[in-house]
């Protein structure tokens, strides 16, 4: 009887068939997103009534158990799928395509940053969570007079860093490139960005960022700042010959053997909550010509104007002249208004799930700006492409969290050498043909054409490569 | 002078470019009936899986046309005067053209079987069968693809990312047997296995049965499959059906000198269209690949940009991924053993899937033929260059590392050692 199937649903059912290893993994991050939904639900009671400032341990645990735990056994699940590129439905999700829930988010997320830097005391009701912890680490309370919002802030950025890097190193366990590197994000944001910072405070010495500087720790060569931290003993002294060494000797030798991955991948906090937390949104971040054009006026004008500006208040401070003062004084309030407070926070974060992980990165870091110039034009980093290997597929641009149209390169056989670039190495990991790898090495010929395969038309096919795109 | 080439995939846009680097001020035209601009089709699988959208699929921007001044048509040519040098097309006039290149790809080879013409069944070559399996496949619970080759194994991952269950009926006794040993047979079973795919090895459709849309399908082995969508992926043919009445020479596909030129002057043809009259030494007549089409259309570029230039790939290289691992070969691998080769290989397990690398050289002469690599990326330029100077299997095995193209922190590359003779038998059968 051969028109008679011998379909058996049970067997293939028994046999695996049916299993899809994305399904597995729902069960866990089910839970995980029940655990962080109830943590949403507690941070709205708190902000909406009185119950945070009665209960503050237990709504503590509801937020910040809620949220990192949460977090985590969200990421967890993902063990359950097997390792690889797992981008299945990234362009169908509303979340992480720019449908409804991520315009939601980018909403949320942008006013919540809008509420923390300019009506604090929105927060009230949320300000008392972090008194425990505040009183662990920081040995004083958290209230808006002592800056307890920015102490709920860092809470929640260093949670967020944790539990979604938890995330990046199940997501890329297959790559001992971004394990390493999400380990490295993750310890520089809980120890140098959050646990030591309070520490130091607790011992009442001055906020230690070991590892941000001038000009992206933009007042820390301010006049009125470097008073203070003078003022405040040797451990102040040493924070500005440290911050100095950072940007003269230290960032220049490490940009020159390994790019500016060192620092925006693997250490800065900005990078790191792009690398764990903005990770489901890199795809995001806008490829075009013109978004490039626009983003090199920018990243560019921000560096010029903080340079520009911190001599002009060192010579207003030395010179004392009456309309000098305020016009430095104009451009310390202006620049800490817009780059400080809305560039490098409201926009850089709340709008992760509108325009990618690394806006702030890209179009406006000061620090970025510096370090990319030495990538650019002193370092032995390169992206290589193998041979003719590419097969334009897209891959690479598409989760190029900076927007480098990588494929571009890549499709003529050219290396990747662009001050933008941070190292992440997304690119070389979603490649399915194995084209792209980041190299340090001689310098000489880093940015020319690698021969595609066809050693008699090498140098016609190089033609490729010309002036004329 | 006014180039037009019919057909604007890699082949065609490599030749266009070709044409505009050697001459700024040449019209350049390039038409194509699929697409209004070009498209990497190796990419379509990730639409259908989303990690991409059709958009990034666009290898050029809109302002690349424009800068280079590259005319793109949209619309089907219907005849072609080679001595009147014109092309009919079906919505615009006659187009006049000075020099014609002829990139028309393939299109997917069906063999006749009964029911082949049913709703829910197609191959994945085209713009449109994208836009098909997106509307046919997308609710399928049970599918059936027909053939192993790289299209087949695309078509399975992408139906298995949406929890479609997917029998893959294999002709052959081991999965890739034309184009790989035995052991990296197996691996790659393993891993079609490992994601859940049902596969079906020395199996051939009979039938496919249904009333207006294909509803199961009968086996060689005398199994009946049921499916609500069948994906076609017994390989391609050329896209030449239209040039019948032209007066060019094909054969199975359009006959080509080592220049890329047809029997008509000015008219060239290149890409998986192009058949070679005379195929290099260990290359065969039609390439339907990606980089030999690429390789082909700048060769054909240079023909139309008066400067013809005998076609020369160099070292044989292709690469491709089967779900998680990656493969690439450099050279030529010969998939059975024989003893003019002999063969070094080696493998290791990780957490992350197998790993295996494979030297082939020549008996006699001892130089390196080929080096194969599964979830081990090859240096493509390093391994070129071993194999066209004919270095030995042992000065190879020795700088193997500097072949490596691993990300940083890696495992170390996998060397075989010749010294263990377990290792060294031809370990292919």
């Amino acid at each position: 009887m051969s028109d008679i199937p011998i379909y058996n649903a049970d067997a293939d059912r028994s046999l695996g068939l049916f299993d899809n290893p994305a399904w597995r993994a729902k069960s866990l991050e089910k839970a995980g997103l029940a655990l962080v939904a109830l943590a949403v639900v507690a941070t709205v009671v708190a902000l909406a009534s009185d119950l945070g400032r009665q209960r503050p341990g237990l709504f503590a645990w509801l937020v910040f158990g809620g949220f990192g735990v949460g977090g985590v056994v969200f990421a967890l699940g993902g063990l359950r799928r097997a390792s690889g590129v797992r981008n299945d439905g990234k362009m169908f999700s509303s979340n992480q395509a720019r449908g409804a829930v991520g315009w939601i988010s980018g909403l949320v997320l942008t006013g919540l940053y809008v509420v923390l830097y300019f009506a604090p005391e929105a927060l009230a009701g949320l300000i008392p969570l972090g008194d425990p912890l505040s009183r662990l680490l920081r040995d004083q309370p958290a209230t808006v007079a002592n800056g307890g919002q920015w102490f709920l802030y860092s809470t929640f950025y260093t949670l967020a860093v944790g539990a979604m890097g938890v995330r990046a190193l199940v997501r890329y366990r297959h790559s001992r490139y971004h394990v390493v590197r999400t380990l490295s994000v993750v310890f520089f944001q809980t120890i140098l960005a959050f646990a030591l910072p309070y520490l130091l405070m607790r011992l009442q010495q001055p906020e230690l960022f070991l590892h941000y500087t001038w000009p992206l720790d933009y007042d820390l060569f301010f006049p009125w700042k470097m008073e203070e931290l003078r003022a405040s003993g040797q451990l102040g002294v040493a924070m500005l010959i440290w911050g100095a060494i950072l940007i003269a000797v230290v960032t220049p030798i490490l940009t020159f053997y390994f790019g500016k991955r060192w620092y925006c991948s693997w250490v800065c906090g900005c990078g790191g909550l792009a690398e764990t937390a903005g990770d489901p949104y890199r795809h995001l971040s806008d490829t075009s010509l013109g978004a490039w054009k626009v983003e090199r006026w920018m990243v560019h004008g921000v560096l010029a104007a903080i340079v520009v500006g911190t001599a002009v208040l060192w010579v207003a401070a030395l010179l004392d002249v009456g309309w000098l003062d305020a016009v430095a004084g104009t451009f310390s309030w202006l620049y800490g208004l817009i780059i400080g407070s809305i560039f490098a926070g409201v926009v850089g974060v709340g709008f992760y799930p509108l325009m990618g992980s690394r806006v702030w990165c890209r179009f406006g870091c000061p620090m970025a700006a510096v370090l990319g110039l030495q990538q650019r034009f002193f370092s032995r980093f390169r992206i290589t492409t193998n041979g003719g290997q590419c097969i334009s597929c897209g891959n690479c641009s598409a989760y190029c969290e900076m927007g480098i149209d990588v494929r571009w390169y890549a499709q003529r056989g050219q290396n990747i050498v662009r001050a933008s670039c941070v190292g992440c190495g997304i690119c070389s990991t979603v490649c399915p043909r194995g084209v792209l790898k980041l190299e340090n090495g001689p310098r000489g010929d880093r940015a020319t054409a690698a021969p595609l395969g066809a050693p008699a038309l090498i140098s016609e096919l190089s033609i490729l490569d010309g002036a004329m795109d | 002078m006014h180039i037009a080439i019919v057909g604007n995939g890699i082949t065609g846009v490599t030749a266009s470019r070709v044409v505009r680097r050697r001459h700024p001020d040449w019209r350049i035209t390039v038409i194509s009936d699929e697409a209004p601009t070009h498209y990497a089709r190796t990419a379509w699988m990730y639409v259908y899986m989303g990690h991409l959208t059709r958009e990034h699929t666009q290898p050029y921007a809109e302002h690349f046309w424009t800068d280079n001044r590259i005319e793109r048509v949209h619309d089907r040519v219907t005849h072609l005067d080679a001595r009147g040098k014109t092309l009919r097309l079906q919505k615009g006039g006659p187009l006049a053209w000075d020099r014609l290149l002829l990139a028309t790809g393939s299109i997917p080879a069906f063999y006749g079987w009964p029911g082949q013409d049913l709703a829910g069944i197609q191959g994945l070559y085209h713009l449109q069968d994208l836009d098909r399996m997106e509307r046919e496949a997308g609710s399928a619970k049970r599918a059936v693809v027909v053939g192993g080759g790289l299209i087949g194994v695309e078509m399975a991952e992408m139906l298995r990312t949406r929890g479609t269950h997917v029998s893959f009926l294999i002709r052959e006794g081991r999965y890739m047997a034309h184009a790989m040993p035995k052991r990296e047979s197996r691996l790659l079973e393993h891993e079609i296995a490992r994601h859940h795919v049902d596969l079906h090895l020395r199996t051939e459709p009979v039938t496919f049965q249904g009333k207006d849309r294909v509803q199961s399908v009968r086996t060689s082995t005398d199994v009946t499959l049921m499916a609500d969508w069948v994906g076609i992926a017994t390989g391609v043919r050329p896209n030449i059906d239209w040039l019948k009445d032209a007066g060019i020479d094909t054969a199975r596909g359009i006959l080509v000198d080592r220049q890329m030129r047809t029997s008509a002057p000015d008219v060239f043809a290149a890409g998986d269209c192009a058949e070679a009259r005379e195929p290099l030494a260990g290359r065969a007549a039609i390439e339907p690949l990606w980089y030999t089409g690429r390789i082909q259309g700048a060769t054909a570029g240079m023909g139309l940009a008066g400067s013809p230039t005998p076609y020369a790939p160099g070292v044989f290289f292709n690469s491709a991924k089967f779900f998680d691992i990656e493969w690439q070969v450099v050279g030529r691998i010969a998939p059975e053993p024989s003893p003019e080769i002999v063969d070094a290989y080696t493998e290791d397990e990780t957490p992350h899937g197998p790993r295996l690398i494979r030297l082939q050289a020549d008996t006699a002469s001892g130089a390196l033929l080929g080096v194969h690599a599964l979830g081990i990326r090859l240096r493509q330029s390093v391994i070129s260059d071993w194999i066209a100077r004919g270095v030995s299997l042992d000065d190879a095995l020795r700088d193997l590392p500097l072949a490596s193209f691993d990300p940083e922190f890696s495992r170390a590359i996998l060397v075989p050692d010749l010294s263990r003779q377990s290792q060294r038998i031809a370990n292919l059968g």
